[in-house]
């Protein structure tokens, strides 16, 4: 508290002269406030006159549930029949009460309960989950005004329209809240908004002046006001609404609106009163309702029970026609059925009437075709893979403690399947952290550590070297050469390399300063005195230190100040002025006191720099100046800014580091950095004096257009500069991003970055996770200058992009080179057109021809836009990955959404399917768990069809033989044993644990995840071959039968078998035979599957000798029919052998086929695993996996690949024409 | 006459020295030093399955009505009495299995199959579970024991087999299943009002004997999987040496001339497999030859084609 009331005095409006222009007050007209939308009224401080209608609000409780107790039953049970088979089962139970069914009504409404029950159970449970996480939120605490002056904590549902809540530092806002006033005395506050638009940098907030004074807890006891606004409605950068206060009515902007999940930041409290609440507020209405999202192979396989339907339906009708001819046409014959006594069913008279109640009863007998439990052993199945991807030690981040979260477990498979990864940038691939890297004064570049992408190349080149070594010894020559003259060339000066290759860096070496990873001696420790041009050098460090809007904090523990910046890029500048020894320790009014360390031996002196003026820095000008006077009077104007920007306004005598500098920038560019350059001119009081005239008057001026001419103003100041330097600074990506994006480039993955920052910024980060790189082609499709076109026709507009577009296609399209890449950087404005129906397909053209896509400055809609025209424009899935507010829409609108958790903020992650704490861990989640649960799912229904058409078929082949009379062979409690025990653990556990290669190998073999999006398991191809393959089944297990069993004897003792005897050894044959396949079909064997698998044939001979015991009132037919009939008869058991084998011989045929002649990837590592060749034949192993590379153009091993390729080019032409060829011009800026 | 081979193993079981009323270990150990221990000796030889199969339906049926043998069949009054005349081509080593085969006839139709009620079987009069037994539950307002339509349909020809001039005697006893007997006929339950109706379907039952002890109807109530099955009637229990000539003299009650089904007598003998089967011999060879014909297919490629 006192901390910020001694910061309060400073006054932080004069910091902002461009955005913080507060209106003057002769135009303050209140908005004239009328019609439909403006009907909100908030009594300030008075929250008890919102307690009944029409003030009565929504409530601040907010809930992201699908049900509530009430409506659980209702819809729970509707989403459940809305699915095609569930529904036919329903219908089935209810049919079977009837005459009709061929089947005892229990075994029909047995299975389905328990079907339905248990998704409906997960269902619960899902919700369950959601609602907690809605409780959390909701009952966060928040200060709220209780009355006559005192304030009281409350959780965050209480809070009701018109409360007025007082919010501390780095505390969220728990409503839409009107800004009353703030700690600094005018009003000012900070908030960041990176939950709701991803912009990281703070955002400034002013109060009205009215509400100033009321500033403390006590100001509150006689507070009331009215406020008169707009209706809720989703839109983030409007409010229009009139606040009433003490009689006179005062227009509200959104600047004094403080948003929902917004934070408060660099302010020690702020006070205000709540207008939205609850579902209200802003970013509740931009919250759209989680869509049920269902993955392809689910999609497809409502098709596949459709063709299964239609199957049905056919040999339904084949039965009931059947059946009809034969009442028709045989049955008065039949006297021993008595056909002149007929019930309704069998009616020889009526035999159309018959065989419509026929069909009934077919369409229930063959319902075995149509696999009642695939949807809850799927269910069941998914549960059980997010368990394990929840409870993967890989995925687990130390740092929060988190693990990855599949908050449905729908999507597994489609994690298996992804083609392009759409990613936001801030929180997501960057931690939003910057380190002082690298520097650049005076044309000496300093800093020797090196970047994360240098790093991570340099790694992957030595590897790559070594390779080419142990290649060298097959003794192919052209490789040798192309060695030599490798070798040759690292000697090179003119190549860059030996800066990647010698700096051997240690990762590990964490910098022990936040903000901060600089390291060279010639700098440190005041050894910069020693340097050449020791003035520059210091006047880098000054500049760095002075020119910034920040806030010194000094921390008690350790004596250190830190600051409070508006972008951390500045903090890292002013870390690393006070790691220089130029200690920025004060600001006041109208100085920034700077404590600098070695400029006088042995002396640390306080300088005292009077600020003059301060040219904010704005993303239009992209540059700060501050013009200050130092102790000596001599006037300065300290500038920092974009090169192109600087560069642009060097004086002619100011160049003299021109070129060696924009080398530097060019390098620290490439290796990702995020560089700006520093200047500085000399001024005389005479020249100042004057300009400062023109200053005050613009920025004084009433008319409409003066921030144009502060601009002007402005302008006219920053030119004549003289360059002495750049800094570059890492914007820290997370652990293992690059790395990361790799894998998942090899994996063959497309990687589209969509981030609310700045061009530069994005562009710098695609440099740094190698999305980018020098020599690919960028293309930037921009509108030219933003404001001029603003007034132009929109159509004009549109045809320039249209342009655009069409030129880099076209550009695109003659490109011979076949490693030629191409890069995508589009903003948001630019988006907004291009995203427009006519345009949308020619740009996803464009886009998807490239190798990386960059969107810069979209909004959270364009990136949901941009995520939907993926999704459909291609076709292919698409995954999301982002962790702030800003990122809900596109994670709810991609195939796949992955929130990234840890950070605050949980919006992302309730939005999300999975999440995950760290980018690094999509790798395992797509490339291990995804492979493994795509093919998991893929096989699993394959074999649910297999195995339901095998044995639903034989069920209709008998019919034939008992003249379609509706009667199956096999007791009930068979078929009703058989989807739901017989045959449904062993293809769980193939769901659950099937591995076709192990997550190492995985891993290592990126390539293996293109089977996925291939869809290599889980095409047409093969799901007709898997019913084939049941057809054939079915076919073998009935004739086979059929011809052993025909009339004769089955055993020494002379009976015949009858229907019960029949029935029991063909279901034991397709008992044996499914569960025989599905064992050929499993590459992992542990222990559960064995069980598994030999335990269900177990269980059924079980069942069947239990089954036999029990008294025949139960049993009925089966009565001991194991231990008496089947059971002693050697003929049983060669049937079942016979049978087994000659079903499952075409597969195993098949299979052999296919491993030996058409072997997939998989064969051949599982086979290399085998045969332990990996540990006894390195380097074929080694081949193998580069081998196993997808053909990518970004990721930094296709940045080496690339820089392998220009050495090669460039020796070759060397040697020819000895012309050394030009760097690839980069025709972006 | 058919024959069919199967290898069938034969133990012949090696006489016990000493006394085998004591087992005491010492005797255990003596035997076993002395290499006399209890074995068993199998010898491997070729057994056959002969058949006799006669087909009887039309020739049973006088000349004047062979144009309409339903009306034949259906009048009471004529003598239904038939003689066959079959040839032994092979030695038929005893047991001797009698059956007959009925052909076209839907046993296991839906309306057939559930036309029975297990309850009355066991319970008899005691339960009036009987409405699946539907149309035949109850005559003249009395309940039918047994009920429904197979019970009411069964099978009623007979046979009687002379060789020589010797009457052969025929077993009828154990052709059921012994689970059936014991716990699915009852043993107290007795035909009651069985084809008393105006219309009568198959044969009709001595009312003094209990159900469990009517094995002709327990195997006709084990409904047939296939519109063409045997049914097991009786077991003649001596050898019947090669030609022998056996004359059946066969009651033809049964009606299948209405839907012209083929009513055969069939008479085989038995080998560990059951009766004759050729299938599960050809099955057996062709699967075991794919495999092989698979494997060699494999193997040549896997030297051609090395991978």
């Amino acid at each position: 508290m006192t901390r910020g009331r001694i910061r309060a005095r400073l006054r932080r409006s004069h910091l902002h002269p461009f955005s913080c222009l507060r209106p003057n007050a002769n135009n303050e007209e209140p908005h004239p406030l009328s019609g439909p939308g403006f009907s909100r009224i908030v009594h300030c401080n008075r929250p008890d006159r919102h307690l009944k209608k029409p003030l009565k609000y929504c409530s601040n409780y907010i809930s992201t549930t699908k049900y509530n107790i009430a409506t659980f039953l209702p819809k729970a049970l509707y989403e459940q029949f809305y699915r095609v088979a569930n529904f036919y089962f329903l219908v089935a139970a209810g049919l079977s009460l009837t005459a009709v069914a061929p089947f005892s009504p229990l075994s029909m409404i047995a299975p389905l309960a328990f079907v339905v029950g248990i998704s409906m159970l997960k269902e619960a449970l899902e919700d369950w989950r959601r609602f907690a996480q809605d409780m959390k939120v909701n009952s966060r605490k928040a200060s709220v005004h209780k009355g006559d002056g005192v304030f009281g904590y409350k959780p965050w549902q209480k809070i009701q329209v018109g409360d007025v809540v007082k919010v501390e530092k780095d505390q969220f806002f728990p409503a839409d809240l009107l800004l009353l006033s703030a700690s600094y005395d005018d009003g000012v506050s900070y908030v960041e908004t990176m939950n709701l638009d991803g912009e990281t940098n703070l955002k400034v907030k002013r109060s009205l002046e009215v509400t100033l004074p009321l500033e403390d807890d006590e100001a509150f006891k006689n507070f009331t006001g009215t406020i008169k606004c707009e209706d809720p409605n989703p839109s983030l950068y409007t409010f229009i609404g009139n606040f009433e206060y003490e009689q006179q009515v005062y227009p509200l902007d959104p600047s004094q609106i403080l948003l929902r999940d917004s934070k408060l930041r660099n302010t020690a409290y702020v006070y205000g009163v709540v207008i939205f609440t609850g579902f209200d507020s802003k970013v509740m209405q931009n919250s759209t309702k989680s869509p049920s999202k269902r993955s392809k192979i689910e999609k497809k396989m409502d098709k596949i029970i459709y063709i299964l339907l239609s199957l049905l339906l056919l040999i339904s009708s084949i039965s009931s026609i059947g059946f009809a001819v034969k009442i028709k046409l045989q049955m008065p014959d039949w006297w021993y059925m008595q056909p002149l006594n007929p019930d309704s069913l069998y009616d020889p008279d009526q035999p159309s009437k018959s065989g419509l109640a026929h069909l009934v009863t077919a369409l229930i007998l063959y319902g075995y075709l149509i696999p009642i439990s695939l949807y809850v052993s799927i269910e069941i199945v998914k549960v059980f893979q997010a368990r394990f991807i929840n409870q993967d030690i890989q995925m687990y981040d130390e740092e929060s403690g988190n693990t990855a979260q599949a908050r449905t477990s729908n999507l597994n498979e489609e994690l298996g399947q992804v083609d392009t990864i759409l990613s936001d940038k801030t929180g997501t691939l960057t931690c939003n952290q910057m380190d002082f890297l690298k520097c650049s004064i005076a044309g000496t570049a300093y800093g020797i550590r090196s970047s994360e992408v240098e790093v991570a190349a340099e790694k992957q080149m030595a590897m790559d070297l070594e390779e080419q070594d142990t290649q060298i010894t097959n003794g192919s020559r052209c490789r040798k050469s192309a060695h030599n003259s490798w070798e040759d060339s690292r000697g090179g000066p003119e190549i860059e390399l030996e800066s990647v290759i010698t700096s051997k860096c240690e990762n590990d070496q964490k910098p022990a300063i936040k903000g901060f990873s600089f390291e060279d001696n010639k700098l440190m420790d005041g050894n910069w005195l020693k340097e050449p041009n020791t003035e520059v050098i210091l006047l880098f460090f000054r500049i760095l230190a002075i020119c910034q809007t920040a806030v010194p904090e000094l921390n008690e523990e350790t004596g250190m100040f830190t600051y409070e910046a508006e972008s951390p890029d500045e903090a890292a500048f002013l870390v690393a002025a006070r790691e220089f020894g130029f200690e920025f320790c004060k600001r006041t009014q109208s100085s920034v006191f700077i404590r600098e360390k070695y400029t006088h031996p042995g002396q640390l002196i306080e300088r005292e720099f009077k600020i003059l003026n301060l040219l904010e820095f704005t993303s239009k000008r992209k540059r700060m100046s501050v013009i200050v006077q130092d102790e000596d009077g001599q006037i300065l104007l300290l500038c920092k800014g974009a090169d192109s920007i600087i560069f642009d306004r060097l004086s002619k005598n100011g160049r003299v580091y021109e070129t060696t500098t924009a080398k530097h920038l060019n390098d620290y560019g490439e290796v990702g950095l995020r560089t700006l350059a520093l200047a500085y001119k000399k001024l005389d009081e005479s020249e100042y004096s004057a300009w400062n005239d023109e200053f005050v008057k613009a920025k004084t001026s009433i008319s409409a257009d003066r921030e144009a001419m502060l601009e002007l103003v402005a302008d006219m100041m920053e030119k004549d500069l003289i360059l002495i330097g750049a800094t570059a600074v890492e914007d820290k990506l997370q652990k293992g991003v690059p790395q990361c994006i790799d894998k998942l480039a090899q994996a063959g993955l497309k990687i589209w970055v969509l981030t609310g920052d700045k061009m530069e910024t994005a562009i710098n980060i695609g440099f740094s996770c190698s999305l980018l790189r020098q020599g690919m082609k960028q293309i930037c499709i921009t509108v030219m200058n933003s404001d001029a076109v603003a007034q132009e026709s929109k159509q004009a507009v549109k045809e320039n992009i249209s342009m655009q577009i069409t030129n880099a296609s076209q550009m695109v399209k003659l490109e011979k080179d076949p490693h030629a890449a191409f890069a995508l950087i589009i903003d948001g404005k630019t988006l907004s057109y291009a995203l427009e129906d006519d345009m949308k397909h020619q740009f996803l053209a464009l886009a998807v021809v490239c190798a990386s896509v960059i969107c810069c400055r979209v909004s959270p809609k364009q990136k949901a836009l941009v995520t939907r025209l993926v999704k459909e424009g291609t076709g292919k899935t698409t995954l999301a990955i982002g962790d702030g507010a800003n990122d809900v829409g596109m994670i709810q609108e991609a195939d796949i959404g992955v929130g990234i958790s840890g950070v605050e903020g949980m919006q992302a992650v309730m939005a999300s399917d999975f999440s995950i704490s760290q980018f690094r861990f999509l790798e395992r989640l797509l490339v291990v768990h995804g492979h493994w649960c795509y093919k998991r799912i893929a096989q699993m229904i394959c074999y649910f069809f297999y195995k339901n058409i095998a044995f639903g078929l034989t069920l209709f082949y008998f019919e034939a033989f008992t003249a379609f009379s509706g009667q199956s062979v096999y007791n009930d409690w068979y078929m009703l044993l058989f989807n739901v025990i017989l045959t449904s653990l062993p293809v769980i556990s193939l769901g659950v644990f099937e591995q076709d290669v192990s997550s190492e190998v995985c891993l290592q073999f990126p390539a293996l995840y293109q089977q996925g999006p291939k869809n290599l398991f889980f095409d047409w191809y093969r799901i007709l071959g898997w019913m084939g393959n049941g057809l054939y089944t079915s076919l073998v297990i009935f004739i086979l039968n059929i011809m052993i069993f025909y009339n004769q004897a089955f055993r020494a003792e002379g009976q015949t078998a009858d229907m019960a005897a029949m029935g029991a050894t063909m279901f034991s044959c397709i008992i044996t035979a499914v569960n025989c396949q599905i064992a050929l079909t499993m590459s992992h064997f542990t222990w559960i599957q064995h069980l598994f698998v030999w335990g269900s044939v177990t269980t059924w001979y079980l069942f069947l000798l239990l089954f036999g015991m029990l008294p025949p009132y139960y049993s009925e037919d089966a009565h001991k029919i194991l231990v008496e009939a089947l059971g002693p008869a050697p003929i049983y058991w060669c049937t079942i052998l016979l049978v087994t084998v000659a079903c499952n011989l075409p597969y195993l045929a098949h299979i052999s086929f296919q491993r030996c002649f058409n072997p997939m990837d998989h064969h051949i590592i599982q086979e290399i695993k085998y045969y332990k060749k990996d540990v006894e034949d390195q380097h074929m192993w080694r081949r193998e996996r580069s081998k196993a590379r997808q053909e990518t153009k970004i990721g930094f091993t296709a940045r080496v690949d690339a820089k392998i390729r220009q050495l090669k080019g460039k020796l070759q032409r060397r040697s020819s024409t000895l012309i050394l060829p030009n760097c690839m011009p980069s025709p972006c800026q | 006459m058919r024959l069919e081979f199967v290898w069938n193993i034969e133990f012949q079981k090696m006489e016990m020295l000493s006394s085998s009323t004591s087992h005491t270990p010492e005797l255990i150990l003596y035997e076993f030093k002395q290499q006399n221990l209890p074995a068993c000796k199998p010898v491997l030889k070729p057994s056959y399955v002969v058949e006799i199969v006669d087909r009887y339906d039309s020739e049973c049926v006088p000349g004047a009505f062979r144009g309409n043998k339903v009306s034949f069949i259906k009048d009471s009054s004529l003598p239904k009495n038939c003689s066959r005349i079959l040839k032994v081509r092979k030695h038929m080593k005893a047991p001797i299995y009698i059956y007959y085969h009925l052909d076209n006839y839907y046993q296991n139709h839906r309306r057939y199959v559930k036309s029975r009620s297990d309850q009355q079987l066991l319970h008899g009069l005691k339960s009036s579970n009987t409405g699946s037994c539907e149309p035949e539950e109850s005559n003249n307002g009395l309940p039918v024991v047994p009920c429904g339509l197979i019970a009411w349909s069964l099978f009623n020809d007979t046979y009687t087999l002379i060789r020589g001039i010797k009457k052969m005697s025929i077993n009828r006893k154990n052709i059921a299943w012994k689970s059936d007997r014991d716990s699915k006929f009852g043993k107290q339950v007795y035909p009651h009002n069985f084809q008393n109706g105006t219309l009568i379907g198959g044969g009709k039952l001595d009312p003094n004997i209990p159900l469990s002890d009517q094995e002709d109807l327990i195997v006709w109530m084990r409904t047939a999987a296939f519109p063409s099955f045997r049914k097991l009637y009786g077991r003649i229990e001596e050898d019947l040496e090669a030609d022998d000539v056996i004359v059946v003299h066969l009651m033809n009650n049964y009606n299948t001339y209405s839907f012209g089904g083929k009513k055969k007598l069939v008479l085989s003998t038995s080998s560990w497999l059951g009766g004759r089967n050729d299938f599960l011999g050809v099955a057996y060879i062709s699967v075991g030859g794919s495999s092989i014909i698979l494997s060699i297919v494999f193997l040549l490629f896997h030297i051609k084609i090395p991978r």
